[in-house]
């Protein structure tokens, strides 16, 4: 179960992330007939996002608990990097390990910076060293470091503080990041927006995260791998996505993984595999009058305005530009990572006037657009694929 | 009544201040104890019941009371009345450290352990913190509390302004026997009152901003 081929795409990055096995791990409350985890044994590898899923009372967070010994194993060992946990001193080996739960849960009397910088005063960094972490943690986050370092937790909205409590756990640079339903408790649309976050971060830094969810939809989309568990942490399932909707591994599976996985498939398939629509753009400062012949000339309505560092910030309508020259939209554009789904993206085209959405890569930077057209025209040809098979 | 003032003026600046530098140094103490068995209260939650007994039954102990039980173990003197103020103030502060503590959201405790502070970090930089606000409500409920136990105290000639008091009361219809009742009685308001703006100012200065009501 533990040993399943190397996943592409991650090899000409270097991996900062550590293995974590575990090793026949128990967990008896005293008191209680059933075991809360009953002999797990699992590898991830380094690098990876792995989702634990399943229905409540699993042992999910039991288990992900275990690894920072928050919840201290009955037996079984576990290892980080080959190193045994239980022989470490339980606040060293937090210290090393990022920690994200639900809403951020950010220290309400600290502000921004201060919470930000717990971990390194905790290891002893000098301050000028923690500032500037503190800095690039902001930016990396998409939270500008002038605006929001001297804010407190709660001037900040639910997903802006989950920003906050992403940037907390990744402080000191940790080589694990474990997770607990760090998403849970955002609305749907800001949901989707820190996931597609969270895989851009993922791919500059090659973290190894662990992170429980009840939401098979979020394991799917985030998970390099997907752990099914049930019932006292038994696990129904652990495989790449793909397998797991493809071939589930028995009714439980099945059942988890719900109906509709034709459906599901789309929230497998990355923005980046489908081909975009390149329609005409312009930058911020232009003359008006330059770009709507521009936009004629292409035959297109509208126009996706950049600002001066590639970013787009807006798709008026030609009808809509007025003035000399071209100033930054007002109203807010709603991007789509080039990482996100063809689920999300479809969940975006419907509520653009446009019928489409704004792909960006990393650092928000243009890319193209994804339509109606590009993601039927792409169904239909996995549909034909699988006819040939 | 203003004569009287004039005349005994150093006299009485001088019990005033000593009955603020009683009720000071006392609810000082107070706070200190009362902290420290609020955290070990919250620690074992069985104690919490025991806890609230006590501190209600406490502050039944009627203050003349005590002080006649104190008496033959710190003899008359200035112990004895800081030993009664003092246990008099511990009472509402350790109330409202208990619930403080207990009003800190337990996720952000397992937070701070799951970060790598130590029982001891996570207390002093997130539980102490947070609960603060409600500490220093009781502070300030002690404080003014304490005031009037402090005026008690001087029946076993302790410092302060209660011995105007008493001796207004001893000598009712002599000649000065409004006057002393009076001086003593408005002192402790005036101090009450400079003591509580003080305290005031002090969580304006250590309760963080991030969660000021």
């Amino acid at each position: 179960m533990s040993t399943t081929p190397e996943r592409t795409g991650s090899a000409d990055t270097s991996i900062s992330g550590a293995e974590i096995v575990l090793d026949n791990v128990v967990k008896r409350y005293p008191g209680q007939k059933t075991t809360a985890v009953d002999s797990l044994s699992l590898t991830i590898p380094a690098g990876e996002i792995v989702m634990f899923v399943g229905p409540s009372g699993c042992g999910k967070t039991t288990s992900l608990k275990m690894i920072n010994r928050l919840i201290e194993p009955t037996s079984g060992t576990i290892r980080i990097d080959g190193e045994d946990v239980l022989t470490q001193s339980e606040n060293d080996l937090r210290r090393r390990i990022g920690y994200v739960i639900q809403g951020g849960s950010l220290f309400p009397h600290m502000s921004v910076a201060k919470n930000i910088a717990i971990v390194p005063k905790l290891l002893g960094w000098d301050s000028s060293r923690i500032t500037k972490r503190t800095d690039e943690l902001l930016e990396l986050v998409g939270l500008d470091p002038s605006r929001y370092r001297d804010r407190y937790p709660r001037e900040l909205s639910g997903g802006q503080q989950q920003r906050v409590g992403v940037a907390r756990g990744l402080a000191a640079d940790p080589p694990v990041v474990l997770m607990d339903e760090p998403f849970g408790a955002v609305d749907p649309i800001t949901r989707q927006r820190l996931q597609d976050e969270l895989l851009s971060i993922q791919r500059e830094l090659h973290k190894t995260i662990v992170c429980v969810t009840h939401d098979i939809d979020e394991a799917i989309k985030l998970g390099d791998r997907i752990l099914i568990l049930q019932d006292g942490a038994q696990i129904a399932q652990y495989d790449t996505p793909e397998v797991i909707l493809g071939a589930p591994a028995g009714e439980f599976v099945e059942d988890f993984v719900g109906s509709g996985s034709a459906l599901k498939q789309l929230s497998l398939t990355r923005i980046s595999e489908i081909a975009l629509r390149t329609p005409t753009t312009a930058t911020v400062g232009e003359r008006t009058d330059d770009v709507r012949r521009r936009a004629e000339s292409n035959g297109d309505m509208a126009v996706i305005v950049l600002d001066g560092r590639g970013r787009p910030c807006g798709w008026p309508w030609l009808r809509q530009l007025t003035g000399e020259k071209l100033v930054e939209p007002t109203e807010e554009l709603i991007n789509l990572d080039h990482r996100a789904t063809l689920n999300d993206a479809l969940d975006t085209m419907l509520s653009s006037s446009h019928g489409a959405a704004v792909v960006t890569g990393d650092r928000d930077q243009y890319l193209g657009v994804v339509d109606f057209r590009s993601v039927t025209e792409h169904i239909r040809m996995l549909e034909e694929q699988a006819a040939r098979d | 009544m203003w004569d009287f003032i004039v005349e005994r003026r150093g006299q009485i600046a001088y019990n005033t201040l000593q009955h603020a530098n009683l009720v000071i140094q006392a609810v000082l103490v107070a706070t200190v104890i009362a902290v420290v068995l609020a955290v070990l209260i919250t620690r074992a939650p069985r104690l919490q019941g025991v806890a609230n007994a006590l501190s209600a039954i406490g502050l039944t102990i009627p203050s003349f009371a005590l002080v006649g039980i104190l008496l033959p173990l710190t003899s008359i003197g200035t112990v004895t009345a800081v030993v009664a103020v003092t246990f008099y103030a511990v009472l509402p502060i350790l109330r409202n450290a208990v619930v403080g503590l207990q009003g800190v959201d337990q996720i952000l405790v397992e937070s701070s352990r799951g970060m790598g502070m130590s029982e001891l970090a996570s207390l002093w930089r997130v539980r102490l913190p947070l609960a603060w606000p409600v500490i220093l409500a009781g502070v300030r409920t002690s404080t003014q509390m304490s005031m009037g136990v402090a005026a008690i105290a001087a029946y076993v000639l302790g410092p302060g302004l209660g011995g105007y008091i008493f001796k207004g009361l001893s000598q009712i219809g002599g000649a000065n026997a409004i006057n002393y009742a009076v001086v003593g009685t408005v002192g402790v308001i005036v101090i009450a009152l400079i003591v509580d703006v003080l305290l005031l100012l002090l969580g304006r200065l250590t309760v963080s901003k991030g969660i000021r009501v």
